[in-house]
């Protein structure tokens, strides 16, 4: 086994302990418990760090070519994000989940082929680094805009209903989760607008056009309009709370099919990031 | 030494009774003084508040010292000893410390988590510290038992969720808005429940009120208390765009806001929250403005539902409550016990010690012709020499204090050795205060 494929799997046992911590603090509800989870994020954070940059010493190029690869980026990219949301707003049930999200990419980023294999010359360029961190940036925040919706859902139908169950004592005000959507949305937004036209400028450096409408950037379009959907929503109607959360919702379900279903079924252009080796 | 409590409470005890038994504080000297002054009580503290009447002491013997608690509550009082007797429960031991840590930690009141009582044996405390019928072991257990009451307060949720419907409505409001700090606030009608709530709102951070009635100089008025603004009854509903949160309490008969004034306020104030909180009975406001996105409707029944639901909240948290105290119930005992032998220790250390200085200045004045290294040895044996001596006494004192009775020890040792113990008077300055 490889030194960085052994990181990789410290690096899960290290999100685990991370995702155990914050559970625990979720459910006993103690002021104070969060930190723990906290400190082990951020030693999770750092490991994972070391993974990639051993990843990028052994093969010589960025590690985003490949499903694994590309799993343990996008986990990293959450971690990081999530760290940043997480030291201002403490809050074990997110952060519960989220880790819990970030550990399921890092598992099944170690039951797909995790070997290198050659690089695509078409991928040897300096744009890949840039096209890729933009947009998986722009995915970490709206996975956490994700998060936060969906307690934003529970905590309104508890309000509305009056039934209060033990997750209504533990999770913050509707005014807070739907600042997160927003603040969320103002951060992915111009990373994923950027992600698309800094890979269009490679298309075209690359291939001669910016555009050839291949699954990938047809999906990544339909999600960009979603969000430009939401985002305009927002500044000029005043959609919030329930509808902006449904919203980031169904925004997320179309990110993922365009991170994993594109690859998965439809065979395209930005197919060399299937399954690999 | 043994602490001992007798006393009842709402549980043991109908009003009847606990009004009978009741110190007032104004006279607290006379019964504190009593108190010391019967056989086998040492120190005392008189807690007396409307949901409980407690005495604390400290004695010999907590048998005796119980018997003549419960009698002195009887008499003093000129009451039935034996009727009295069916409400009286006594503690001794780990129960005794047990039970003031629960009362302190507010886990023993009517609605578990309530801070007043904290306060209430304070003053307690503060009488007997005033009539000096408090000593060492009061006083580190008392200050102890705050300390477990602020821990249980900060580690536990114990008084986290409010218990009272207007309180409820201001905790609703955060969860709702997050903070409620400049939001406004709108009375519609006037009564009680609702200006109660409307005085929580301007406490938590609510600065504008807006009051409406059907009588103006009414809306005047209590816009007035709360230095808000009042609006004519008849146009009320063109200011619910800046209303985050409605209080209703009117005598109508009908709906006054339904769901079409909702909405449209909610479309000129761009789907910004609005909390509405219906305390009248027959209600104010349509049920169905509850369905509105960004609206959300409370009336009575409902806020008295969250306020069960708090209740419930509450119990939980007092399990883990009575964790905490469980832990400080183990460290105390052990000062406790530990309080014991100690002295004596030390006591019987100090006078081997001045013995032995006493005879070694002795034996070197007439032995002039040694040397400082001759000198050195004979010190050192001497030194060696009580220390062997200590050695299996203290051995044996601990060891009792830890198993069984280090008392019978101690009163011999005393006894044998003419101890004197020194003054405890100095430890009190170790004492955690809030």
């Amino acid at each position: 086994m490889s030194l960085n494929i052994m990181l990789f799997k410290l690096t899960l046992v290290a999100y685990a302990v991370t995702t155990a911590l914050y559970l625990f603090s979720a459910v006993v509800n103690r002021k104070g418990m969060d930190r723990f989870g906290r400190v082990a994020l951020l030693a999770a954070f750092a490991l994972h760090t070391v993974t990639l940059i051993s990843r990028y010493a052994e093969i010589g190029y960025t590690p985003v070519t490949n499903l694994h690869e590309s799993l343990s980026f996008f986990a990293w990219a959450l971690a990081g994000t999530f760290l940043i949301v997480d030291w201002k707003l403490r809050m074990s049930v997110l952060a519960a989940t989220t880790s819990t999200l970030i550990m399921v990419m890092m598992l099944l980023g170690s039951l797909v082929p995790m070997h290198p294999q050659d690089l695509n010359p078409a991928l040897d360029s300096f744009w890949l680094p840039i096209h890729v961190a933009l947009a998986f940036l722009g995915n970490a925040v709206f996975t956490v805009a994700f998060v936060a919706a969906i307690f934003y859902l529970l905590q309104e139908r508890m309000l509305k209903s009056k039934k209060f169950s033990a997750l209504y004592y533990r999770l913050p005000s509707l005014d807070t989760l739907d600042l997160i959507n927003y603040r969320c949305l103002t951060f992915g937004f111009p990373l994923m607008t950027m992600g698309i036209i800094s890979g269009a400028v490679w298309a075209e450096s690359a291939w001669g056009t910016y555009w050839s409408w291949d699954p990938k950037e047809s999906w990544a379009l339909i999600t960009w309009f979603l969000y430009a959907a939401l985002l305009h929503g927002r500044l000029t109607t005043g959609w919030r709370g329930r509808r902006a959360a449904i919203f980031a919702i169904i925004g997320f379900v179309f990110l993922l099919f365009t991170f994993l279903g594109v690859n998965l079924l439809l065979p395209g252009l930005h197919s060399y990031n299937s399954m690999g080796g | 030494m043994d602490i001992f409590v007798v006393g009842l409470s709402h549980k043991t005890a109908p009003v009847a009774v606990r009004e009978k038994v009741a110190f007032p504080p104004e006279a607290m000297r006379e019964p504190l003084h009593q108190l010391l002054a019967l056989p086998g009580i040492a120190e005392a503290i008189i807690v007396s508040t409307c949901n409980r009447v407690e005495l604390y002491a400290v004695g010999p013997d907590a048998v005796v010292g119980i018997d003549q608690l419960k009698r002195f509550m009887a008499s003093y009082h000129q009451l039935d000893e034996s009727a009295l007797d069916n409400h009286l429960y006594s503690l001794s031991g780990d129960e005794a410390i047990r039970h003031v840590f629960k009362v302190s930690a507010s886990l023993d009141s009517m609605v578990i988590g309530e801070p007043q009582i904290l306060g209430q044996i304070k003053t307690a405390y503060g009488y007997a510290v005033e009539h000096q019928t408090v000593g060492l072991i009061l006083n580190r257990f008392l200050h102890k038992a705050f300390s477990v009451a602020k821990r249980v307060r900060t580690e536990t949720n114990i008084a986290g969720n409010a218990v009272s419907v207007s309180f409820a409505a201001v905790e609703l409001a955060r969860k709702i808005f997050g903070s409620i700090e400049g939001k406004t606030v709108m009375l519609v009608g006037a009564g009680e429940m609702c200006e109660l709530a409307a005085k929580h709102f301007m406490n938590n951070g609510v600065d504008r009120v807006l009051v409406t009635n059907r009588t103006f100089s009414r809306a005047e008025k209590l816009a007035d208390e709360f230095s808000g603004q009042a609006i004519l009854f008849e146009n009320f509903h063109d200011h619910l765009l800046q209303v985050d949160i409605l209080l209703s309490s009117t005598g109508a008969t009908n709906f006054i806001i339904g769901p079409d004034h909702v909405n449209n306020a909610l479309k000129q104030r761009k789907q910004r929250p609005m909390f509405f909180i219906d305390i009248a009975v027959p209600r104010d406001i349509d049920p169905r403005v509850n369905d509105i996105n960004n609206a959300y409707l409370y009336d009575v029944d409902d806020l008295q539902g969250v306020v069960n639901a708090n209740l419930k909240e509450r119990q939980k948290e007092a399990a883990a409550a009575e964790e905490i105290i469980e832990h400080e119930i183990g460290q105390f005992r052990q000062w406790l016990a530990g309080l014991d032998v100690v002295p004596t220790i030390v006591a019987l250390r100090q006078k081997l010690e001045s013995l032995r200085q006493a005879e070694v200045e002795k034996t070197f004045a007439n032995l002039k012709h040694l040397s400082d290294k001759d000198r050195k040895a004979i010190a050192a044996m001497s030194n060696a020499l009580i220390n062997k001596i200590l050695h299996p006494p203290t051995r044996v004192l601990k060891q009792a204090q830890k198993e069984t009775d280090a008392q019978p020890y101690v009163d011999a040792l005393q006894t044998l050795f003419d101890l004197e113990l020194p003054a405890p008077e100095g430890d009190l300055k170790q004492v955690d205060t809030d």
